[in-house]
């Protein structure tokens, strides 16, 4: 099955490993990520004032490529697009939704877009997560070379997976989409209460004390609950639980580093991939202690 | 018996154009203090999510838009999953911000940043933080 995929530029950039694991993981599950032929950066965040249209053009601009993807038989009749950062995600799928429902905009968008066909409003936005829930969690359990039973494995949500209601990909309050995905790979999952909990997103850029607030909040709260590893869907989310430990570490000594890891690592680990595909070496606090500790790198 | 706030003409202009840029009914908002019950951010805030709903119905336009509140706001939308009454304040904090990003006053100057920051940072941080903090 191969499927139309929008990268975004931190996968192309600061978060190669994400990627790399997450294609590797899909192509044993007989999924093909073909990247859209060119993409354009989609804004990272959703535009939210009614009459900001022109940043809706770079998130329908993508979708117009899998239009063309289609016509140039690239994918066969396959209008899902797939991401795999969780606020490409959410920007491409809440600008999708606003050009689907409000037809004098959609008029509007396409007469801007002047060089390129209309957008005809077919596009799915989707996240991998949802294929790997679609594929379903037998077929990801019988593909498990290494169990993750040994490791302990609190599950980060963030925001831009499950708000607003209407492109969340699971319940906004209750979501459980990732702990089966990790329970099928044999892991323990631990409880996690500040899951769903903002990282403080883009404020990481003017105020990085006040991220590692949360971080350390965020971190301290799956610790309590006896995690040795926290996985995330977002470079972003990524960045500010990761990196952030370092201002963490310099204000509370008694603070030990956690890592923090993709969920495409740990399922690339559990599938037995090689070990330089699920890119632990570019993680901020490295796994591979913790992997080493616990007997999955043996034979390194 | 009920009672009636009468706005002056610029603190009505305010609300209205609030209530334009935002699509929100901002006089909807019944000041259950939900919102800022769930705010991550609150600890950093001067002005809570919910005085910046009744500050806006109020139009107390100079108040809001020196408020730090309305440029720590993460779009996080943990409020507007809860709020009782549908209101996204989000988009209430992305209006009062445009307010003033469109008389090209920036929140952020790349010049000023730190290069060992500009570097340290993924383009996902770097691109967020400037559709949101300038103009
Ligand atoms: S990585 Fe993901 S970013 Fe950059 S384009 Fe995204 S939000 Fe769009
Ligand atoms: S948790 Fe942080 S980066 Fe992740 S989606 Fe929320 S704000 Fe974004
Ligand atoms: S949760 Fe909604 S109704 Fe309650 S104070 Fe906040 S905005 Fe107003
Ligand atoms: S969207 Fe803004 S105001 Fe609402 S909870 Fe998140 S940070 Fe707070």
């Amino acid at each position: 099955m191969k499927i139309p995929y929008y990268p975004g530029c931190t996968l192309k950039t600061k978060a190669k490993n994400f990627e790399r694991s997450s294609i590797a993981v899909a192509e044993m599950l007989g999924v093909e990520l073909v990247e859209l032929p060119k993409w354009n950066c989609c804004g990272v965040v959703h535009s939210l004032t009614s009459d900001d249209l022109i940043h809706h053009l770079a998130p329908i601009r993508n979708l117009v490529r899998v239009q063309e993807m289609n016509e140039e038989k690239l994918v066969e009749d396959e209008f899902r697009l797939v991401t795999l950062c969780s606020m490409c995600y959410n920007t491409l799928k809440r600008s999708n939704l606003r050009f689907i429902e409000n037809y004098e905009e959609r008029e509007k968008i396409n007469s801007i877009m002047e060089r390129e066909e209309d957008y005809k409003g077919n596009v799915k936005v989707v996240h991998f997560l949802e294929i790997l829930r679609d594929i379903g969690y037998d077929k990801i359990s019988d593909k498990i070379k290494k169990p993750l039973d040994k490791l302990k494995i609190a599950v980060y949500y963030g925001c831009n997976l499950l708000r607003p209601k209407e492109v969340g990909i699971d319940d906004p309050e209750n979501p459980d989409i990732l702990e089966t995905l990790f329970e099928s790979l044999g892991a323990e999952v631990t409880l996690f209460p500040y899951k769903k909990m903002c990282c403080g997103s883009y404020q990481t850029v003017l105020d990085k004390e006040s991220v590692a607030d949360l971080t350390y909040n965020i971190l301290s709260n799956a610790k309590e609950h006896h995690a040795e590893i926290v996985v995330t869907s977002c470079p972003l989310c990524a960045f500010n639980l990761d990196n952030r430990q370092e201002i963490v570490r310099s204000k509370h000594s008694e603070f030990k580093a956690i890592p923090v890891v993709y969920f495409s690592q740990l399922m690339a680990l559990a599938f037995g991939l090689n070990i330089e595909i699920c890119g632990f070496d570019s993680n901020y606090i490295s796994a591979l202690p913790l992997l080493k500790k616990k007997g999955y790198l043996k034979n390194k | 018996m009920s009672k009636m706030i009468d706005l002056s003409k610029e603190a009505d202009e305010f609300l209205k154009k609030i209530e334009e840029l935002s699509g929100e009914k901002i006089t909807s908002c019944i000041q259950c203090g939900i919102c800022s019950g769930s705010c991550p951010m609150i600890n950093e805030m001067d002005l809570t999510p919910a005085q910046i709903m009744l500050m806006t119905l109020l139009g107390q336009k100079e108040e809001l838009l020196k408020s730090k509140s309305i440029w720590i706001c993460a779009s996080c939308y943990t409020c507007t999953v809860r709020c009782p009454r549908e209101l996204d304040l989000s988009k209430v904090a992305e209006a009062l911000r445009q307010v003033k990003l469109r008389l090209s006053i920036d929140r952020i100057d790349i010049n000023k940043m730190d290069k060992a920051d500009l570097e340290e940072l993924p383009p996902i941080a770097l691109v967020s933080a400037f559709r949101k903090f300038t103009g």
